[in-house]
């Protein structure tokens, strides 16, 4: 077999390993989202020399001067044509610092459906509103979306500040206003930012004409907040996705458990339950991927192997025996419905929770509720796309589920058509915001501004 | 424990070739899951590599449950092609070549005026599809790559014609993928979606994965067409007025010989391919690929019919 060249001793720069961030950005064409991403994508250096060369093009097709970077993040022909817009746009760029996966949602068609797609894997959300209109309905509901989906951070990022010349007084109503509005609704960390994406000012580069503003710029904000990613202390839960048995005489009696781990940290010697049997057992061996250790935590892919010999398939669940999770039929969640067909009371799904998917029957659907005020329509009598509400759900196997609000992975869970394969709903465990205490806190907390 | 996972011990706070790895092997244990057929798509290429040694990874000390799929445009590399064979050989693998040649020679494909025959492969690849039986295919396609890849879902369902339709993608929520389908369709995965060029060539130096040569800097005849450094082969080779020179070279992407251009590069260790993708200023498929310049949605009109 050849050889290829082999590394030198020293690395350069560009080997070193860095954090990822995934983020999401979420406001309409109208609040300048789209200059917004395309600014932070050729301000970091990411758009090289040939994309910006169609971009120059397209611009002047359409008779603009300068190139367009609202074009960097347009949209496919198909879309145009039928009239459609798929729902998230992956966009990555880095810095030295830090790499950057971007989900970004589209904010005029299926809002909803959209931002609760990018949401879900984000552990950022950047929210965009323009400085004249303030916070608006739009700008709750994308709020509202952000602290529904559990996103740790959000950022408001107030646009179109040359349009208020600058004005401090105007930005500070809006941030106050934004930041008590999302700390109600539990959001943990809160940032806003002043800026002009057209302009420039706070995007990458800080602001030369707002010096009453000395926070990070957007991309400095990016690149430096701190994301938790501590395991301890957290709900601990692996659910196997496949049973790995060699089944040659090297490895005659070799049983690893293959799966990613949710949450959490395990460590060899560990009591652990397999859900839903209940059957008990302690881990014998940690391998991530060829290296065996002895810990391994979220968001690690390993294989488990255990001291006991006990029946463990693709679907189950492995939990410290001291924290495992009761596992019920009867779920109660909150839902974002996605398809165009209704979500309706009596309406047979197959749910789909970590690695193992249940037949569900949909028993009640006690409420509906709008984001732009957060109240509450009882018994709606069905849930249409875009919409969120409660529901009641019934499943042929109990599950081993979390409330979403202790474990994102183990707490999500998705609702498919059983005819067509379809993706019906997404659906959270568990209250839907975090608790009233938080409320409570965020009022005495009204001053504390992020500026 | 590497000198990574000892900085970002502290924090607990994984690398991100590590979140990447760990999410790939992630979607591969998905497949083999739920699947029952699934197959990847090796072209010995350094995504396709860099997939198969996930993969490996993935169910180590078992073999991977998958077969290997090449379409052979015949206008391949035959040093990618040796390294294809030897690969497969090696890891015991099965390996399913489907011929666009065959097709010609049967008189099932017609060869194109420009003599390019990439987009020659949708139809022996969807015959190998439903010759196999194959329900889920993995492609290397990453999201960095295109704007209509941008889009892609990691599960991208297939109709029975192998059609991409935007209107059917499925909202894809968390790490919930479903790749519930009907008879005659199947899903295509693409474990390295959020991958970026740099982090596949960072990964293959932190794996020291062999690639075939060609990535390398190596001294090559090579002539001028449409702006790209083309290497004359079985395929053709320089026309009138084209003057075959020799230089020093190196292949960006490894697709079909007849429109795969060289770049002129002195990168002779993956440490000088790192630094020179660092500080590129063109795009892997704008330097090298003249399929994506037959028009501005060349991709997406591909994918449309089926292509990877």
């Amino acid at each position: 077999m050849t050889v290829n060249p082999p590394a030198t001793a020293t690395e350069p720069a560009a080997l070193t390993e860095v954090s990822l961030l995934r983020f999401a950005t979420a406001g309409s064409v109208d609040d300048g989202k789209s200059t917004l991403v395309g600014r932070l994508l050729h301000d970091s250096k990411s758009v090289l020399a040939d994309q910006l060369e169609a971009v120059e093009r397209a611009s002047a097709s359409r008779g603009q001067e300068a190139p367009d970077l609202a074009l960097l993040t347009d949209g496919l022909r198909a879309e145009r044509e039928q009239g459609i817009t798929i729902d998230v746009a992956y966009r990555y760029f880095a810095t030295p610092r830090r790499r950057f996966i971007l989900a970004d949602t589209p904010g005029h068609v299926q809002y909803t459906r959209n931002m609760v797609t990018g949401a879900s894997t984000a552990e950022l959300a950047v929210i965009l509103v323009d400085a004249r209109h303030g916070v608006v309905e739009q700008t709750r509901r994308h709020a509202a979306v952000a602290a529904l989906l559990r996103v740790p951070h959000v950022v408001l990022a107030v646009n179109k500040m040359d349009l208020v010349g600058y004005a401090e007084d105007v930005f500070a109503t809006i941030a106050a206003e934004f930041t008590k509005y999302a700390k109600a609704l539990g959001v943990p960390a809160v940032t806003t930012i002043p800026i002009s994406a057209l302009e420039g000012d706070n995007v990458v580069t800080p602001s030369a004409t707002m010096d009453w503003y000395a926070g990070p710029t957007v991309l400095e904000h990016l690149e430096t907040v701190q994301i938790d990613h501590d395991p301890r202390g957290r709900v601990t839960r692996f659910p196997v996705q496949y049973v790995i048995r060699p089944q040659t005489p090297e490895y005659r009696d070799y049983r690893g458990y293959a799966g990613k781990i949710a949450s959490g940290i395990f460590h060899v010697g560990q009591p652990v339950t397999v859900l839903p049997s209940g059957h008990t057992s302690t881990i014998a061996a940690i391998d991530v991927l060829g290296e065996s250790v002895d810990a391994a935590w979220a968001p690690q892919s390993v294989t488990i192997r255990l001291a006991d010999d006990i029946d463990i398939s693709r679907g189950d669940m492995i939990a410290p025996t001291e924290q495992a999770p009761p596992a019920t039929q009867d779920i109660q969640a909150t839902v974002c419905h996605l398809h165009d067909t209704a979500l309706t009371p009596g309406a047979r799904v197959l749910l789909k929770h970590t690695t193992r998917t249940v037949k569900a029957i949909v028993k009640d659907i006690p409420d509906r509720l709008t984001l732009d005020d957060l109240s509450h329509h009882p018994a709606p009598g069905s849930l249409a796309a875009n919409d969120i509400g409660r529901v009641v759900l019934r499943t042929s196997e109990p599950l081993p589920m979390d409330a979403y609000g202790d474990c994102r992975r183990t707490g999500s869970f998705l609702l498919i058509d059983p005819a067509d394969g379809s993706t019906l709903a997404a659906g959270m465990a568990g209250a839907a915001f975090a608790g009233a205490d938080r409320a409570k806190r965020a009022e005495l907390d009204d001053a504390e501004w992020d500026f | 424990m590497s000198q990574f996972e000892q900085a970002a011990a502290p924090d607990f706070q994984l690398p991100h070739l590590d979140v990447l790895e760990s999410e790939a092997v992630h979607i591969f244990r998905e497949v083999a899951g739920e699947f029952e057929r699934p197959v990847i798509l090796f072209s010995g290429g350094k995504d396709s590599i860099v997939m198969l040694h996930l993969a490996l990874k993935a169910f180590a000390p078992a073999p991977p449950p998958f077969t290997l799929l090449h379409v052979d445009t015949g206008h391949n590399f035959p040093e990618v092609l040796r390294y294809r064979d030897r690969v497969a050989a090696q890891h015991n693998l099965r390996l399913h070549v489907a011929s666009v040649q065959d097709f010609i020679d049967r008189g099932e494909l017609k060869e194109r005026a420009d003599g390019t025959r990439n987009p020659l492969q949708t139809v022996p690849l969807l015959r190998a599809i439903e010759e196999g039986r194959y329900d889920a295919v993995f492609g290397g396609g990453r999201r960095d790559e295109e704007k209509a890849r941008a889009k892609e879902r990691i599960f991208s369902l297939r109709d029975e014609f192998g059609g991409w339709d935007p209107r059917r993608q499925r909202p894809e929520l968390w790490q919930l993928y479903n790749g519930k389908h009907a008879v005659g369709e199947h899903v295509r995965v693409f474990p390295l979606s959020n991958f970026t060029e740099l982090d596949v060539w960072q990964y293959i130096a932190r794996e020291k994965i062999v690639l075939p040569d060609i990535y390398y800097a190596h001294r090559r005849e090579v002539f001028l067409r449409n702006g790209m450094w083309l290497a004359p082969g079985d395929w053709g080779g320089a026309k009138d007025g084209e003057r075959v020179e020799t230089r020093t070279v190196r292949y960006r992407t490894v697709g079909d010989m007849s429109c795969t251009g060289a770049v002129d590069s002195d990168a002779d260790t993956i440490e000088k391919v790192i630094a020179e993708i660092a500080a590129t200023r063109l795009t892997e498929r704008g330097a090298t690929r003249a399929d994506d310049k037959l028009s501005e949605a060349a991709m997406e009109d591909r994918k449309r019919e089926g292509y990877f």
